[in-house]
């Protein structure tokens, strides 16, 4: 059962414009069959007196799924609601039947996150002891996470840095790092807050390739619209509303077409 | 924003404001032009670790850094740590620093509400000098063989730098309460 | 690397601390000067052995010489030579004993003795899987906290603002604080904590 997403190509060897729209072939994860459906009903949020959030109705269900817009126009917010890190004020997010405002544990579980910022969510010293932080609640047994560990390590090509002070890594291994960590609970979906913001172009690409090539559910907020280009499904968002839900192509469009 | 009790972001507070008074080791020390002795900033820990997390956080921050002293790890001003520093004489001055961030802590949230940097300097001064000499002096006068009094005098030469670092101190919790509140003010019955 | 070496290093942690607090004292007992100034002696030597080297045993006393060097006089004049030289040699046996145990313990092995010996207090409320926490992330943000000072001094220093030590530590804390939340969130995100404190999701009250 360990080893459903461990067998994919190597992250990195595949180009990120080589991802279309169809989406890859899921590896057999246990969860996968249940990845399926966030449904988000009615949800209003607002930090203090600044709605963030305005009557947000949507069902996601495709692999690839882009969230664009502005500076402050909610996306984050969004993006925030799908694994329960916040709870809506108005309206209910519901992951594969489970309500985030009650079931939490199970909905992070199946949905992870990874930060704009590494140094935010590497929480261990070492590489190795940071990718093992997600599997202590699991229940297994140390040698089977040892196990677990090194095969994560290997698919990132992090091992020589197994023992490495976290602090030591580049920025685009940090975020591998984080990628990995996240990956290694083996979440059905994983969203993305700005996953290549702070990262050169070598290592955008290299992350973009590791993205398109997850077996798992992405939803990815972004401002890189290359990275989005070939995934299934776009939503722009403004002024906390979506603005825009469609083909990369269209969706892109109508967002340069507000950002003029 | 939210003023729910977090268990994890407690943890995160605690730990970052033990990181950060270790990091404190790293700015040089001010000589003051008259007396001569060095002023350094991480004495400043304590204080801020209670003025600005209060009572509780601030003295496990102040707890975790001196365990992390204990297990080894130079982070001292000069470089100090492990077992060694809790033989030394002064060691009461490093002890202190939870009961001072405790004290300072507690002051600050009882005055949570009406801090101002005069009130929240004497908040400081009363934990992080008045709390801490009065459990540094008595440490120092047993390691060391002396008579109280000869501790008390020999620890006057650093109440100038601690005055200031009260003052610098109370700055900062007055910025940060605008700015980051943290303190969760202590309950009053509601005007 | 010499038997004293192997054995120290080999040693458990806990073994190692419980010497240490017997060592401690024990020493309180002695009130011959000679005796205490051949125990540092012998401390120095059983640095050499265990192979912690000249330079480490200057680490350690280089720090508290003056204080050192003060206390004797003080002593000296106070009190008489015969006191002066035994409390200086008690301190400096003691520091040196507890550095030697510090230096032949890896920070892991020291956690982990931790976090065992607080597992009686379970019942007290003391959580050591939430101790052993606070310390990982603390090791991890101290070189992280450590570089962002070194930044706010390059940024402060490049407007000129170099001198003003409020300059450098306000900045400072108010990223510490904003980066807690995220760090925070990163910890619930990935661990599937569901604390008690925040099961119940009433965010409705604005």
């Amino acid at each position: 059962m360990i080893h459903s997403s461990l067998q994919l190509p190597r992250p990195g060897l595949q180009s990120a414009a080589g991802s279309t729209s169809v989406p890859l072939p899921a590896a057999p994860s246990p969860q996968a069959s249940g990845a399926g459906r966030i449904e988000i009903s009615a949800v209003s949020h607002r930090f203090t007196d600044t709605p963030v959030l305005r009557d947000i109705t949507v069902t996601l269900t495709e692999r690839r799924i882009g969230i664009i817009g502005a500076n402050g126009s909610g996306k984050s917010t969004f993006a925030r609601l799908l694994n329960g890190l916040l709870v809506p004020d108005r309206g209910r997010v519901v992951v594969d039947g489970l309500d985030t405002a009650r079931d939490i544990k199970a909905v992070r579980r199946k949905v992870g996150f990874v930060f704009q910022n590494p140094d935010n969510q590497i929480v261990f010293p070492t590489v190795a002891e940071d990718l093992a932080f997600g599997l202590k609640g699991l229940g297994l047994g140390r040698a089977e996470r040892a196990e677990m560990v090194t095969q994560m390590l290997a698919r990132f090509g992090l091992e020589a840095l197994a023992d490495q002070s976290a602090h030591k890594l580049s920025g685009g291994q940090k975020q591998l790092l984080a990628i990995a960590g996240v990956l290694i609970t083996k979440p059905a979906c994983v969203v993305f807050d700005e996953p290549t913001t702070a990262l050169d172009l070598r290592n955008t690409r290299h992350i973009a390739g590791v993205i398109a090539a997850l077996s798992e559910t992405a939803i990815v907020v972004t401002h890189d619209l290359d990275l989005i280009s070939g995934f299934d499904r776009v939503l722009v968002f403004d002024a906390g509303r979506i603005v825009a839900d469609d083909t990369p192509a269209r969706a892109i469009a109508e967002y340069l077409r507000r950002m003029q | 924003m939210a003023a729910k009790p977090n268990p994890t972001l407690d943890i995160v507070y605690i730990a970052l404001f033990a990181a950060l008074t270790a990091a404190l080791a790293l700015f040089p020390p001010l000589t003051l032009p008259v007396i001569g002795v060095p002023i350094t900033a991480q004495s400043m820990g304590p204080m801020l670790a209670g003025a600005i997390l209060g009572a509780r956080r601030g003295a496990l921050a102040m707890v975790l850094v001196i365990a992390l002293v204990a297990i080894g790890l130079p982070i001292l001003s000069g470089g100090r740590g492990g077992l060694g520093v809790f033989a030394g004489p002064t060691v009461g001055f490093l002890l202190g620093w939870v009961p001072a961030a405790w004290v300072t802590g507690l002051l600050h949230e009882l005055g949570w509400r009406q801090l101002t940097s005069i009130s929240s300097f004497t908040h400081a001064a009363v934990g992080g000098i008045v709390v801490l000499y009065a459990i540094g002096i008595p440490v120092l006068a047993f390691q060391a063989g002396l008579t109280l009094k000869a501790a008390a005098v020999g620890s006057m030469t650093f109440i100038p730098g601690d005055l200031i670092k009260a003052a610098l101190t109370a700055m900062i919790a007055v910025s940060v309460k605008r700015a980051w509140p943290i303190i969760r003010p202590a309950a009053e019955p509601s005007a | 690397m010499s038997a004293l070496a192997a054995l120290l290093r080999r040693a458990p942690a806990g073994a190692k601390l419980a010497a240490l607090a017997i060592a401690g004292t024990g020493v309180m007992a002695i009130a011959d000067w000679r005796v205490m100034v051949d125990l540092a002696l012998l401390a120095a030597l059983a640095f050499r052995l265990a192979g912690c080297g000249t330079d480490a045993l200057g680490r350690q006393l280089r720090p508290m010489l003056w204080m050192l060097a003060a206390l004797f006089l003080v002593q000296g004049w106070l009190v008489d030579w015969a006191t002066a030289a035994l409390v200086v040699a008690r301190i400096v046996t003691l520091v040196l004993l507890a550095a030697l145990v510090t230096l032949t313990t890896p920070a892991e092995a020291m956690i982990a003795t931790i976090e065992r010996l607080l597992a009686p207090f379970v019942r007290f409320g003391v959580d050591p899987g939430r101790v052993g926490l606070a310390f990982s992330l603390a090791l991890r943000f101290i070189p992280v906290i450590g570089e962002e000072a070194e930044r706010v001094r390059e940024a402060q220093a490049a407007r000129g603002l170099g001198h003003h030590p409020l300059a450098l530590i306000l900045p400072l804390i108010v990223r510490v604080l904003k980066s807690a939340e995220d760090v925070a969130a990163a910890i619930e995100a990935r661990s599937g904590h569901d604390d008690p404190g925040r099961a119940a999701p009433s965010r409705s009250v604005w």
